[in-house]
């Protein structure tokens, strides 16, 4: 069943455009992981997916319905939840509170809660009284994994979960990916660095200049088609 | 003994400019916006405590009841309707808006009350007084100073300890990653304003009983508040509390020496303690 899709959706910063009709879908339970350079538009359309970027009503349908003129508070409302880039913690909130407002605009029961995520990462159970500024970068990046599926989403967007950290602790990271998945939330991950991502993914897609250029599950693409998509067919 | 005596009234004096205050530290503190109509919106507030004195005939504190709804009403309708669309990367529209407002208002109540001085009658109270060892202090200065700790007490608790206090904090830090929260920031700002027009309406009432009122003291009583904030550390209300007392006690220190000194000793203090600390005694960790 397709949780989420695009049509023809395009993003502008005020005359600069970002997004050239984007059509992409994601099924209830499915990993999608979106691929690319640095300016490839990955990080314009999440925002565009969560509803920081206002689209055309019939550009982005989710559960059946075309939400694309929603602000993200009410996105947030109907279980779309981000994990935006740069962690964005609230350094005025200890690691708690940063993980108890990520309920606010949706409280729903289910599987995720303050006690199952100290159970995904106990060293936030240790650290919960601490200024979230405290934390290093890859602990940061728990709670905002954390605050984002505190709201139990039904579609978490991940931008660029492991920029800055050192690939031991992006292991760590992507380590409690299987666990979301399981409970069958729907991913999409949005990366540079693509050995992580295509691990986890059950669908691969590469973005370019705001155009997807390349699309597959992470089996029957390979290497070079990948890196013809990611830099241009003659880089 | 009489300098205890005069630095006692000066702390006590300091919980009603804290009363002034914790509003506007409050609003300062989520939205970056100063109020400059905050002086005369307490006037307002006294005014509406008057009324329902004078005209329904209610005795003061059921009034209070009645106009602190009411004033959260204002303060909601003109964050969400007026000062929100104010709010931008440019400081001065919201401070040219609210210096508007606070003319509209002095004219409002001038030609609503006429300049005539008014005061909110509350019987013997008003005058009575208890024995604190050798000196003697009024018991309306003493509630007021104990209004004052259990209406900071009361904004500690909101915004450390519930919901509505975390997204006041998230909205201030990042008002974008919060709307992800699922905040909607107007409507948080909105929220954030009535609070303080309650603690004005707490304010008024204090302002009304201890001294004279007409429509045109406003600004001064935002002057003090302001000050206030200023020296308490942006965002602290224990600090505003703290300003609040050390202008207070400037203040009756200043004027006991001699009475044209009261108001500019004040002043003073709070140009010294901006020497000495230019972000305040306790500035909140993060600006």
């Amino acid at each position: 069943m397709t949780l989420l899709s695009t049509h023809g959706l395009t993003a502008f910063y005020g005359s600069f455009q970002a997004l050239f009709g984007v059509d992409l879908r994601i099924d209830a339970g499915e990993t999608l992981a979106i691929i690319g350079a640095n300016g490839a538009g990955k990080s314009t359309l999440m925002r565009a997916l969560s509803g920081i970027l206002a689209s055309s009503p019939d550009m982005i349908f989710y559960d059946g319905a075309s939400v694309g003129a929603l602000t993200a508070p009410e996105m947030m409302a109907k279980g779309i939840a981000m994990v935006p880039e740069g962690r964005k913690l609230f350094p005025s909130l200890n690691v708690e509170e940063n993980l108890q407002i990520g309920t606010y605009g949706r409280k729903t029961t289910g599987p995720w809660n303050l006690s199952a995520i100290y159970a995904l990462f106990p060293i936030l159970h240790e650290r919960r009284l601490q200024a979230s500024t405290s934390l290093s970068g890859g602990q940061q990046q728990m709670v905002a994994i954390g605050r984002a599926l505190m709201s139990n989403p039904r579609l978490l967007l991940c931008d660029e979960i492991s920029l800055g950290l050192a690939p031991v602790v992006i292991k760590d990271i992507y380590a409690s990916l299987p666990a979301i998945k399981e409970t069958g939330t729907s991913v999409i991950v949005v990366e540079q660095d693509i050995t992580q991502s295509l691990r986890v993914a059950n669908r691969v897609i590469c973005m370019m200049e705001g155009r997807i250029t390349l699309q597959g599950t992470p089996d029957s693409l390979t290497r070079s088609a990948i890196h013809n998509a990611y830099f241009g067919a003659h880089a | 003994m009489i300098w205890v005596d005069t630095i006692v009234q000066g702390v006590l004096l300091g919980g009603l400019y804290a009363l002034f205050a914790a509003g506007l530290s409050l609003v300062f503190g989520i939205m970056r916006l100063v109020n400059l109509a905050h002086g005369d919106l307490i006037i307002l507030a006294a005014y509406l405590i008057l009324v329902c004195v004078t005209v329904l005939g209610l005795h003061p504190l059921l009034a209070v009841l009645i106009a602190a709804p009411v004033m959260f009403a204002v303060g909601w309708g003109l964050q969400r309707f007026v000062l929100t669309r104010t709010l931008g990367d440019d400081i001065l529209p919201p401070l040219l808006v609210t210096f508007g407002l606070s003319i509209v208002i002095q004219n409002a109540l001038l030609e609503g009350f006429s300049a005539d001085s008014q005061r909110i009658p509350l019987g013997s109270v008003e005058t009575a007084s208890v024995a604190l060892g050798p000196i003697s202090v009024g018991v309306i200065p003493l509630l007021t100073f104990a209004s004052a700790i259990v209406v900071i007490l009361a904004l500690n608790h909101l915004f450390y300890r519930t919901a509505l206090g975390r997204a006041f904090r998230a909205v201030s830090d990042d008002a974008t990653t919060a709307q992800l929260m699922g905040i909607r920031p107007a409507s948080i700002f909105a929220m954030a304003t009535g609070i303080a027009m309650v603690v004005v309406t707490i304010a008024a009432i204090y302002l009304g009983v201890r001294a004279n009122f007409d429509p045109t003291i406003g600004p001064a009583r935002l002057i003090y508040a302001f000050e206030a904030v200023i020296i308490g550390g942006l965002g602290s209300f224990w600090g505003t509390l703290a300003g609040g007392i050390i202008i207070g006690v400037a203040q009756t220190l200043g004027g006991a020496i001699n009475p044209e000194w009261q108001i500019l000793s004040g002043h003073l203090a709070f140009l010294l303690v901006l020497l000495v600390r230019p972000r305040g005694l306790f500035p909140r960790a993060f600006d």
